[in-house]
């Protein structure tokens, strides 16, 4: 700690070199945290899945529908305590790019699969009791600056209502909150019983379903044994653990975090180059001064350590502003305007920012620091 | 010597003993130059991507091809259309005609899932059911390996790029649709578009598959001319037994593709905004680096009687110099590895998968040049500034 003086004003001996490593430094580490945001924006919260819960779906595809008497036979099979419904509603609000989630459900059960979804208990109750009555969260509501008491219309692209009517016309009741911090913010809920009566085809059968089991251990167990339930029917069934579920839709995007992870490599790579040549530049200029420290009894090792301090202090500020920075960025909103059902970034990321803060100052500095460390006092002095 | 000739030679004198002595600031130059670089591939890489997929896009489209949908519904997916409807949008005026009738095929559109190669996960593979006349409407259909499915029977046939992308899909394999075994019998090749990514049966048969009657999602059809689209779009909005939305075909797949197109540009857009104000900072440092090394020989100069603005060109010149350097290798590299790559992805919008390769287009190729360029110039500006502007006497004494 005595020699961290001489670090910090070694540092400021060229203010302009150092203020420029830092900010690329800084830029690096905030594309690093965005991107750690953007690739958990596309795998929708896989980090909260319950894993208690498992999703059913039709083995052929999740677009075909599943009977919604399939609940009562989920809820028999050994292992499922509570099994609830879902149904893609694909609707339109204002126009086409306002894309977000909307799903008709049974308010009382859904509340209960998802208990990270908060609602007031007024709000809660007024759900029960108004037949065309919906939820939002917090998320899609501030971006569209929905209150409570709005009426929301939402155009219909596939569920016609009776009648050929494509409007469907909603009273928001409650705006929902997270109880953790990937909880999906952006679906819009409403009851079932309006939807199923109201509809112009398809009663009866819903998307998929959610079924919370009793012991995550035997997940797999229990997912088999759902699927055997429903083997050789009309309506076969293919159930896996949520997680499973999210990542594997994530997945279809494409391999995400290996895009994030090539990009994130690039720059790293580039930056690394700039402040190891920058360090490397600014040892070569001080030959003199490190052979006058060896000189008057700094060791081998004290100079070493000098150099790489150097590095360390330099990276880990240039690191964390830009860690911060990314912070504030993913806190103003994620860049599709709303369109990515969580974004922050996870904290496992600031550990491993903190990690690729240490890898990097170490790289960049250890050249210069063992060619500091190697300096014969008497040839540098002549230099 | 005249004025501006002098200007000019001094800019150049000045400018090549620059560059004469860059090796000896070789580390800092490369530097820059592979900053640069970086930005310019990791731009150019992500925009070929968006650029890929609208290739993709537009290669489906034909000026001459109409695509009918349930009025309200902006994907295949999501529409409805019944039987009759569907006899009635091929009995409207404008469609082109051949012995068997109008040209057009009422189609059926499901996904089904199988393995994605790159991930081995579930992914949403289209499935779609033609009618006879599909393949005069896509006129750059042609099957490259075993056969044509026999219509009426539950057989298959896969676009190449389905092939590459899913798992199970070689001739001689089968799908499991509804409970049944579907054999592939060959693979199409569809001019490099969309219906490359799916896979094509007989819509009678999947028709029962999937429990849909004599239902269809959309009508595809052939226009007698691409003017003839008026006609045909007012003979079917005005019909009182319809409801339905005419659009053309190269409208059809631009909605389609809009969404994912403008996500994967606003996203590269941002990430190649970030990295380049990293490069920026790093071709400053290079440049400061270069002008201070050499403040004296500037000091000197300036002493002979050369004036501050050629000094101030000449180094933008160096700067823009390395930075064309980088960013040519960062485009060409680029270029290199990306082009012809080939991917899917989840279209949101259709919530089906689309198979497409990486384009590194020219125009591509120059932007990130140009962008490689913007850099340097910012990167010098500063630098050449400052050089120009310290005061002789000082900058001589200077050590």
């Amino acid at each position: 700690m005595k020699y961290l003086y001489l670090v910090w004003s070694n540092l400021k001996r060229k203010k302009m070199r150092t203020i420029l490593t830092l900010l690329s430094i800084m830029v690096a580490f905030t594309l690093f945290g965005y991107l750690g945001a953007i690739r958990q924006g596309f795998s929708q919260g896989i980090d909260v899945a319950g894993v208690d819960r498992l999703i059913v779906r039709h083995k052929v595809s999740i677009i075909q529908l599943l009977p919604e008497a399939y609940e009562s036979r989920l809820e028999q099979i050994e292992g499922v305590e509570d099994a609830v419904y879902q149904t893609w509603f694909g609707g339109i609000y204002q126009k086409p790019s306002n894309f977000f989630a909307q799903m008709p459900v049974n308010p009382q059960e859904y509340l209960e699969m998802y208990p990270e979804f908060l609602l007031t208990d007024e709000e809660r109750q007024a759900w029960f009791k108004t037949r065309s009555g919906a939820i939002a969260g917090r998320g899609i509501a501030d971006r569209f600056g929905w209150k409570v008491g709005d009426r929301i219309p939402i155009n219909a692209t596939i569920w016609t209502r009776k009648g050929g009517e494509r409007t469907w016309e909603f009273d928001l009741v409650g705006i929902y909150d997270g109880a953790e911090k990937g909880t999906d913010l952006t679906q819009f809920l409403f009851r079932y019983d309006f939807f199923d009566e109201s509809r112009q085809f398809g009663q009866g059968q819903v998307g998929w379903y959610t079924v919370r089991i009793s012991d995550p251990d035997h997940a797999a167990e229990t997912a088999a044994a759902i699927d055997a339930e429903f083997a050789n029917s009309p309506y076969e069934t293919k159930a896996e653990p949520e997680g499973a579920f999210l990542q594997g839709f994530a997945n279809q995007v494409g391999d995400i975090g290996f895009i994030m992870m090539s990009i994130v490599a690039a720059v790293f790579f580039t930056i690394l180059l700039v402040a190891g040549n920058t360090m490397a530049y600014a040892v070569r200029e001080r030959t003199n001064e490190l052979a006058v420290l060896k000189a008057i009894g700094f060791t081998d090792a004290a100079v070493l350590g000098l150099v790489l301090g150097e590095s360390f202090v330099l990276t880990a500020i240039g690191g964390s502003i830009g860690l911060s920075l990314a912070w504030i960025m993913v806190s103003a909103g994620d860049p599709t305007g709303g369109s990515l059902p969580v974004f922050y970034i996870p904290a496992s990321n600031f550990v491993v920012g903190a990690v690729l803060i240490v890898l990097m100052a170490l790289v960049a500095g250890i050249l210069p620091a063992v060619q500091a460390q190697r300096l014969r006092i008497a040839d540098a002095l002549r230099r | 010597m005249a004025g501006p000739l002098n200007w000019l030679s001094q800019i150049a004198s000045i400018a090549m003993f620059n560059i004469r002595s860059l090796p000896q600031r070789m580390g800092s130059s490369l530097t820059a130059i592979f900053g640069i670089a970086g930005v310019v591939a990791v731009m150019v890489g992500v925009l070929s991507i968006a650029q890929g997929i609208l290739q993709t896009m537009n290669h489906s489209a034909s000026e001459d091809n109409v695509v009918v949908l349930r009025s309200g519904s902006n994907t295949e997916m999501m529409s409805i259309m019944l039987g009759d409807d569907a006899r009635i949008v091929a009995e409207a005026p404008g469609l082109a005609r051949n012995e068997s009738g109008a040209i057009a095929s009422p189609e059926l559109f499901v996904i089904i899932n199988l393995l994605k190669q790159s991930t081995g996960t579930d992914a949403n593979v289209p499935l779609r059911g033609i009618s006879g006349n599909a393949l005069e409407i896509r006129d750059e259909f042609s099957i490259v390996e075993g056969r044509m499915f026999e219509w009426g029977l539950n057989e298959v046939v896969v676009g190449v790029g389905a092939k590459i992308e899913f798992e199970g899909l070689e001739v001689g394999s089968t799908i499991t649709v509804a409970q049944e075994d579907w054999p592939v019998v060959g693979i199409f090749e569809a001019g490099g578009g969309l219906a490359e990514t799916e896979i094509w049966v007989d819509a009678s048969v999947l028709q029962p598959a999937y429990r849909r009657g004599n239902s269809y999602q959309a009508v595809y059809a052939k226009l007698e001319s691409p003017e003839a689209f008026q006609e045909f779009k007012d003979a079917l909005t005005s019909d009182p037994r319809l409801n339905v939305k005419p659009m053309r075909e190269s409208e059809y797949y631009q909605s389609q593709s809009e969404m994912l197109y403008n996500l994967i540009t606003g996203l590269g857009t941002l990430i190649a905004v970030i990295m380049g104000l990293g490069a920026v900072f790093g071709a400053l440092n290079t440049m400061y680096t270069a002008v201070s090394s050499r403040s004296r020989e500037i000091a000197t100069l300036r002493a002979l009687g050369f004036h501050s603005s050629p000094v101030v060109i000449s180094i933008l010149l160096e700067s823009l110099l390395l930075a064309l350097v980088g960013g040519v290798i960062g485009a060409v590299a680029a270029w290199w590895v990306f082009d012809g790559f080939r991917a899917a992805t989840l279209n949101f919008t259709s919530f089906s998968q689309v198979a497409f390769a990486f384009d590194v287009s020219p125009s591509l190729l120059i932007r990130g040049i140009v962008f490689a360029m913007v850099i340097g110039l910012i990167g010098g500006l500063f630098p050449a500034i400052r050089a120009a502007r310290q005061p002789v006497a000082t900058a001589l004494r200077e050590l």
